[in-house]
């Protein structure tokens, strides 16, 4: 197996925890608009949001590396408040993974909040409950098996990530040098080895955890929908 | 208790809700009328769940919608009971009860957790959740949950649409004691008949998004009969009385109309001394000049002819009748009325068929379903 280094391991699973964490605060509200606004900006919303599922990840590295360089508006403001660029840093890859894996989060909360639908929200709202109470109290544990798929997908999907870390990222070792950039960077090397050790890995950790989320969802069956 | 106006106009494509009436602050206020009528919306507009309604609707002094104001749903303080219970899912029926407790209004009440739990049989049902819960076990579980939130005015669609009759029968009477144990006016959506006649106090009578009619239960509903508000409804009457006593082998039930006047119905299945409300279609009234004998005919009432109304351009007329402290309306020919030589104050035998006291043969409306 020749030497296994787990740093990029463990780089790309605090970039994919990082990722989730932000993805379930932003994602949660647009997911509850998308799925209860009568607007017509409702496509729109849809479309944008929907984006990263079918451009080239080259193409969402191309502009994301433009907007997050220190010429940029927001590369240059944060240039100026850290001292440090977005671009090919672990910060610019946090940004990069949550506009990248945004449909993973969104679209199966949306789903499952459609499913709800607005009549249990009545029934809280009858007893008292303000709307923010409600969503806490009802909507979120009945969308718990919408909120574990959409935590599995965006975790998964953000340790699956190439293309778009490879444009924003590059590979500096403990900084932007994740699992996937590493065993690219085996192969280009022939050291089949490593990248056997860390693919196996990934493999391993991936069956698993979706192992266990459709255990889960059988054995806990949610009423939902 | 404060009284409920309401001066709100809903539109929607094809149908528009105008609805200007002051709800009583107490008793049951039944909103009747047939499918599509507007009532479940105008529930809704009361709640505050339709937010395109404009207009005015105050409870008292306090003004809930007004010009631009809009007080949200859980500010209002109404309890709300859905045609399909909306238990939550996730919790069970004694965490369905708790979070309602939980968020009950703060001001001293009149009633406990135990009072409610009582008056609605839920504490053998506590530890089930709501997918083990039967279709009238949830209606309760239900109503107790609102009750618990301490709303200040129970607002209830068609809670007993889903159920089999058997069921209806089982928590009617749940229903109709909720204004006295809790202090609480109840706006009761129907459009069955037998739910008004058995627990309203009163009528407000909707037709296309329209109030047509308002006020007690008999007197309301005659006056849509002459209105000629017909097809929804048939002609008829409302009769009171107090059951008097019961045939079980026979499964006849006596009910006690007052001055001296008994009625024979199929058994109704309430105790005696229960307050009894009976609906007679016109139709199924005949008249007599005297008693008859060798009749399968059970109810033959005697009583005095008051009016005489022929109905334009038919065979029939409609006979008024007086028995003593209640009306009666009998359908007709007119061959008939001239063949007895019938007049105003004349002493009569009503003959009706005891058939038409079977809830279940009261008259619904057409195709009536669900909204």
């Amino acid at each position: 197996m020749g030497d296994l280094d787990l740093g990029p391991l463990w780089l790309t699973i605090r970039l994919a925890a990082l990722t989730t964490a932000i993805l379930l605060v932003i994602g949660t509200p647009i997911a509850w608009w998308l799925a209860n606004t009568r607007s017509r900006l409702k496509s729109v919303a849809e479309a944008v949001t929907a984006l990263p599922l079918v451009l080239p990840p080259t193409v969402l590295g191309f502009y994301l590396l433009v907007f997050l360089s220190p010429n940029s508006a927001l590369g240059g403001a944060w240039l100026a408040a850290t001292g440090t660029t977005l671009t090919f840093s672990f910060s610019g890859l946090v940004i990069a993974s949550s506009l990248y894996s945004l449909p993973f989060m969104v679209q199966p909360l949306q789903g499952a909040f459609e499913a709800i639908g607005r009549a249990p929200m009545e029934a809280a709202a009858s007893l008292r409950a303000s709307p923010l109470d409600a969503f806490f109290s009802v909507a979120t544990p009945l969308a718990a098996r919408g909120y574990l798929t959409a935590i599995v997908l965006t975790f998964a999907h953000t340790i699956g990530e190439f293309g778009v870390v490879l444009m924003v990222g590059g590979n500096s070792p403990d900084r932007t040098k994740v699992v996937s950039i590493q065993i690219y960077e085996h192969v280009e090397t022939i050291n089949y080895a490593a990248a056997h050790g860390l693919a196996a890995i990934l493999l391993a950790f991936s069956f698993t955890v979706l192992l266990a989320v459709y255990t889960f969802n059988r054995r806990f069956p949610l009423h939902v929908g | 208790m404060s009284e409920l106006s309401v001066d709100i106009r809903l539109s929607y494509r094809e149908f528009e809700l105008g609805v200007s009436h002051s709800f009583a602050g107490q008793g049951i206020t039944a909103l009747f009328g047939p499918s599509g009528c507007g009532k479940s919306s105008l529930l809704r507009v009361i709640a505050g769940f339709e937010g395109r309604a404009i207009g005015r609707i105050a409870l008292g002094t306090e003004a809930w919608q007004e010009g631009r104001q809009f007080v949200p749903p859980h500010l209002r303080g109404v309890g709300f009971v859905f045609q399909d219970a909306r238990l939550f899912q996730h919790l069970s029926a004694k965490g369905n009860l708790d979070y309602a407790h939980r968020r009950a209004a703060k001001e001293p009440a009149h009633y406990s957790f135990g009072d409610v739990v009582d008056a609605l049989d839920l504490g053998p049902l506590f530890n089930r959740s709501a997918a083990q819960l039967s279709g009238g076990e949830r209606q309760r579980v239900a109503i107790g949950r609102t009750l618990l939130a301490r709303p200040r005015l129970l607002l209830m669609d068609e809670p007993l649409a889903a159920l089999d009759t058997r069921r209806k029968a089982e928590i009617l009477p749940y229903i109709a004691q909720l204004p006295k144990i809790f202090c609480l006016p109840v706006i009761y959506v129907t459009h069955a008949l037998e739910e008004v006649t058995q627990i309203c106090d009163r009528i407000v009578a909707l037709d296309a998004g329209r109030v047509v009619a308002a006020g007690g239960v008999a007197e309301t509903l005659e006056r849509l009969d002459m209105a000629g508000v017909q097809g929804r409804f048939e002609a008829g009457v409302i009769l009171s009385g107090r059951v008097a006593g019961q045939d079980a082998i026979l499964r006849m039930s006596r009910v006690d109309l007052g001055h001296g006047t008994m009625f024979e119905v199929p058994e109704i299945g309430l105790d005696e001394g229960a307050a009894v409300r009976l609906r007679v279609r016109a139709r199924d009234v005949s008249l007599a000049l005297a008693r008859l004998e060798g009749l399968s005919i059970r109810n033959q009432l005697p009583a005095s002819v008051v009016a005489i109304t022929p109905e334009p351009d038919t065979a029939y007329a409609e006979v008024l009748l007086d028995l003593g402290n209640q009306h009666l309306r009998s359908r007709i020919t007119r061959a008939a009325v001239q063949d007895l030589g019938l007049t105003a104050g004349q002493n009569v035998v009503a003959l009706i068929k005891s058939v038409a006291f079977d809830r279940q043969a009261l008259p619904r409306p057409q195709g009536a379903r669900s909204e």
